[in-house]
């Protein structure tokens, strides 16, 4: 069955939806979003470590998007090009979650998955190691991203990142993020 | 040496950088999508501080939220620090987290691992 963005977004919309975005990710759409995020948080009686950490999930994962979405060609049919991603938290019984997706070409497909693998695989200790391995030794990268978002994200919310690779054409995939705070 | 002072945004923190007092604070939050745009002026002030630095030298972070990104550029500056400290100079950091904030007092662990410089660690009330 053809992947079906509107429904990924219904699936993913099981709770009370405090804020997504759907489009072009650009710094403005970052602030704008951030500033939405601590309204929520401002009003909510949530202890302080979940809504601080919820906050940098955002963060990172909003960030994420916008050095590393894939400017995907007007054909897709999505009625969107350019930096296309999608960005929603989510408060659910018992915990928050930040859940993500964009299209990638199927040539990124190998790198991701081992990528998040390999963190998943990772004791609590062993996750705290890498970050300050690749804190200490790795340049950032030309996108600005320092390597360390999701390892940030597993070693923050002591979670594994739940994720799903969607065929939708030929040339691309629809990945599909969860991340979840508790 | 001329004092850098910018005040906080909603992405970036305050910065004081003063010479004169061996003055080095960051405060608030750090998240912006570029932080080598933010940090590299500070980094350059760092490498021309340390030509000549005055005999005693406080760092104080007091950070909010910061990304991913900007925990390399941190990294940078006490690794600038770092060399002052190296030629014999007093530095001394002091590292604000609040109370309940476990991340923020393990990334001042994680800079303490990386980079030989003092490291206070002082918890602050909420």
């Amino acid at each position: 069955m053809k992947f079906d963005l509107l429904e990924w977004r219904k699936l993913k919309n099981n709770g009370e939806l405090i804020i997504e975005h759907y489009g072009e990710i650009t710094p403005d759409v970052i602030t704008n979003s951030l500033f939405d995020v601590e309204r929520y948080f401002l009003h909510s009686k949530e202890n302080s470590s979940i809504k601080k950490k919820a906050y940098n999930v955002f963060v990172e994962c909003i960030q994420n998007l916008f050095h590393h979405v894939e400017k995907i060609p007007e054909q897709l049919g999505i009625g969107f090009s350019g930096n296309f991603g999608v960005i929603m938290l989510v408060k659910e019984k018992g915990f928050y979650r930040v859940s993500t997706g964009n299209f990638i070409k199927r040539d990124r497909f190998a790198f991701l998955k081992d990528r998040i693998d390999q963190i998943n695989s990772l004791t609590d200790l062993e996750v705290k190691m890498l970050y300050r391995d690749i804190l200490g030794n790795e340049e950032i990268s030309k996108k600005g991203g320092g390597g360390l978002g999701m390892i940030d994200i597993v070693r923050k919310t002591g979670n594994k990142l739940e994720y799903y690779f969607y065929n939708y054409n030929e040339n691309y995939l629809f990945f599909s993020l969860d991340v979840f705070i508790s | 040496m001329e004092t850098i002072i910018r005040e906080g945004t909603p992405k970036t923190p305050f910065v004081r950088f003063d010479g004169e007092k061996g003055l080095v604070e960051i405060k608030g939050r750090s998240i912006p999508e570029n932080s080598v745009e933010f940090y590299k002026p500070l980094i350059d002030w760092l490498e021309k501080y340390s030509a000549g630095p005055v005999k005693e030298t406080y760092v104080n972070i007091q950070l909010e939220y910061f990304n991913t990104s900007s925990s390399k550029c941190i990294l940078d500056i006490f690794k600038k620090l770092e060399l002052i400290h190296k030629k014999g100079h007093l530095v001394e950091v002091n590292w604000y987290y609040e109370e309940d904030d476990e991340d923020m007092f393990e990334a001042g662990e994680d800079y303490q691992s990386i980079i030989n410089i003092p490291f206070k660690m002082i918890e602050m009330e909420e």
